[in-house]
């Protein structure tokens, strides 16, 4: 069973490129659990044709301890597993805690099956604090993918989380499996980041087109491969996929200092306009 | 037993072994329980509230009254709100006090419930109070705990209603037993001054046996008094640590010129509190009090030769540590080590106070002396067998550096968990140094009886 936790700026496109390249690797086969690690527990959204799940944590806080693993995981698209942990409204509580109380529940309940080929753990944003980091601790995901563009903001909080990475590299034995760029069409975009991931030591594990079928697929509440099978795009998604299970080539990441990344910047994002 | 506490002291960067100090969660408790009828909070999980509970109980010898919000891992990541709600519904339906004072606790503050809007949307029967303190853990100490939850008082209540300052004092009498209190209001009263005291634990921790269960006994401060500190022509802070930033926040928000006073430990600060009560109020000192100094001063001199040159250590609460420094160079001792667990910088606290007061006083005596803040017993233990001593004084947990070393101990401060009747008498005022008088040359000389030969063994001492 491989365990994979996604990581990425917020609003760079995790969710949809998880549950789309999950989508994929269902179609070639493959059995996968997908964890949503986000307080608005929109993660699955598109497998399960629409926010129609109850949160683990919603439903710890309705039933209590003793609940039954049926509550919480729902079959989505082609068989996929799916699971939301949930979390506090915004500002009050504490999300980081709650995905910790999340992937203790699952543990206990039984959920990581061996039939499993593939977890996902979708998690939002940065690692803010050590509840997001849950994860990649204890030996859980081994392999983490960082979602990216060729925005500024989108490689600063890719770098901050490659430092995260390293630093439950030798407790946790997590590797960066590489970087997948969800393309934003910034000038020289496929270059750069192909120079942020080698930098970092690993690959640009893939480089996703933008395409407006992913937005129409969105508000049908599908991944692009269920929604239209024959685009362009879900053939992307599908290389996506094919690339992930290929992988072998799995690093400790070497963050870099905000001068060298504003260096790469520099280099590559000026080309076209000088 | 500490039989490995090693000589040489080595610098440590992090860890405590054997701490001085107790969290702040104890220290609200304590000063919540000094309001009349009031029902101490503790917005947490349950462990915290039974081992404060417990821990005052076991000082004070006395029940100690007080509800929790119960926090379970769904209120941990979901927020407290819910949990503090239903508490309040249920403590007043069930218990009814006239108030609940709510203390944070670290899990709480850490996961950031925003406690005054909890507290403005939930259910408060008309007539009834709910204040609240923030007491996290990781900053200060029982002090800061005590400290924080008098300033709650000062400003969810004392209010400012009439321009001319009425003839009367608040004293504030800081982290001391009830006896202490008691002590504080006979003197002020002997004055003939009008006060407001609070928090007043005397008639709550130390209350008599009835035969009856009392949930709130007759003592403790009234609501309405503390709303009337506002409007008070001063206020006296006795101790840096537990009282002084309570009194200045009352001088900012309602113009009561405040002062800071040592705890009257001793025979100058007891003199130092009451001129300044003279002072402010033109009274003159009555003769009772000038006759309880007086003999005071004639035990000393009767006795001075079994304190004089005597090398102490002393442990405990940064205020009480303050007093009792200076206490004992009047009676010629030699303070050597003198260290208290409360850090001496918190937010919003006094800082370095406690090093430059005692050093200040160590220096006019000439008396050479390691002092430190946020220090633990492991390091006091080094200290002693590096320079020993004649007799170690401070609360409970001082007992086994005082049987390794086979030093005489003398219990002061909080908490005192293995004596009784501590918390009913006073160390402060003339009293309570006649008081600390007996117990220190009973402890000294009784070692001296103790190791004496057959032929040495005096009758007169």
């Amino acid at each position: 069973m491989r365990q994979i936790a996604i990581y990425g700026k917020g609003g760079i496109g995790k969710s949809t490129t998880t549950q789309n390249t999950v989508a994929a690797l269902t179609e070639m086969g493959k059995k996968v659990l997908v964890v949503g690690c986000d307080p608005k527990a929109d993660s699955t959204r598109l497998l399960l044709h629409g926010l129609n799940q109850k949160t683990v944590l919603d439903t710890l806080r309705d039933e209590g301890e003793d609940i039954d693993l049926e509550y919480i995981m729902r079959d989505g698209y082609g068989g996929t597993k799916c699971v939301e942990s949930g979390g506090p409204e915004p500002g009050v509580g504490c999300a980081g805690r709650g995905i910790i109380t999340s992937i203790n529940m699952l543990e206990s309940l039984g959920a990581y099956t061996p039939d499993l080929d593939y977890v996902f753990y979708d998690v939002l944003g940065d690692v803010v604090c050590g509840g997001f980091a849950m994860p990649i601790r204890e030996g859980k995901a081994r392999e983490i993918y960082i979602v990216a563009s060729g925005e500024m903001m989108a490689l600063y909080a890719a770098n901050n989380i490659s430092k995260g990475v390293m630093k439950f590299a030798d407790s946790g034995g997590v590797r960066l499996g590489g970087i997948i760029c969800n393309s934003r069409n910034v000038d020289n975009e496929y270059k750069l980041l192909e120079a942020f991931a080698e930098e970092l030591g690993s690959r640009l594990i893939y480089f996703v087109p933008r395409d407006n079928v992913v937005q129409r697929a969105e508000i049908n509440k599908k991944t692009v491969v269920e929604f239209d099978p024959m685009a362009p795009q879900a053939d992307e998604y599908r290389n996506l996929a094919r690339n992930i299970d290929g992988n072998d080539m799995f690093v400790v990441p070497r963050p870099m200092t905000q001068e060298r990344l504003e260096e790469l910047l520099m280099t590559f994002g000026m080309l076209d306009s000088l | 037993m500490l039989d490995c506490t090693p000589k040489e002291i080595v610098e440590r960067s992090g860890g405590v072994i054997n701490p001085a100090k107790a969290c702040q969660p104890l220290g609200a408790m304590y000063a919540a329980l000094g309001i009349h009828s009031c029902l101490p909070h503790s917005h947490g999980s349950q462990g915290c509230c039974s081992y404060h509970r417990s821990h005052l109980t076991r000082h004070f010898r006395e029940p100690v009254m007080a509800t929790t919000s119960s926090f379970t891992e769904g209120a941990s990541v979901f927020g407290g709100g819910s949990n503090l709600r239903t508490a309040i519904k249920n403590v007043f339906a069930i218990y009814n006090p006239d108030v609940m004072a709510v203390h944070t606790t670290c899990l709480s503050e850490t996961i950031g419930d925003d406690i005054p809007t909890i507290i403005k949307s939930a259910e408060i029967p008309a007539g009834k109070v709910v204040i609240y303190a923030h007491t996290p853990s990781y900053q200060g100490s029982h002090v800061t705990g005590f400290c924080n939850m008098v300033k709650a008082m000062i400003a969810q209540l004392s209010r400012a209603d009439t321009n001319e300052k009425e003839e009367q004092v608040n004293i504030i009498p800081g982290f001391v037993d009830p006896g202490d209190m008691r002590e504080i209001k006979r003197l002020t009263g002997k004055m003939g001054i009008k006060f407001i005291i609070f928090p007043d634990t005397a008639g709550v921790m130390d209350s008599p046996m009835t035969g009856r269960f009392h949930m709130y006994p007759a003592g403790g401060a009234l609501v309405d008094d503390i709303r009337e500190a506002g409007n008070s022509a001063m206020t006296v802070a006795l101790g840096y640590y537990a009282s002084g930033s309570p009194a200045h926040l009352l001088e900012r928000n309602c113009r009561v010129p405040a002062i800071t006073l040592k705890t009257p430990i001793g025979i100058k600060a007891t003199d130092d509190f009451l001129m300044r009560l003279r002072g402010k109020f033109a009274r003159e000192i009555p003769y009772e009090l000038e006759e309880e100094r007086g003999q005071l001063v004639d035990v000393m001199t009767d006795t001075h030769y079994h304190f004089y040159g005597k090398k102490v250590a002393l442990f405990g609460d940064p205020d009480i540590l303050i007093g009792l420094t200076e206490f004992l160079l009047s009676l010629g001792m030699r303070p050597v080590h003198v260290l208290t667990g409360t850090p001496s910088g918190t937010p919003g606290g006094p800082k370095g106070v406690f090093e430059r007061e005692i050093n200040e006083m160590l220096a006019v005596a000439g008396v050479e002396s390691r002092v430190k803040a946020a220090g633990d017993l492991f390091e006091l233990h080094q200290w002693i067998k590096n320079e020993p001593v004649d007799l170690l004084m401070g609360n409970t947990y001082g007992k086994y550096i005082a049987r390794a070393e086979d030093i005489p101990f003398v219990r002061v401060g909080f908490p005192i968990l293995d004596r009784s009747a501590h918390s009913y008498l006073p160390i402060v005022g003339y009293r309570g140094a006649l008081r600390l008088v007996e117990m220190i040359s009973n402890a000294l000389l009784d070692r001296q009886d103790r190791d004496a030969a057959d032929e040495d063994l005096e009758l007169i001492m």
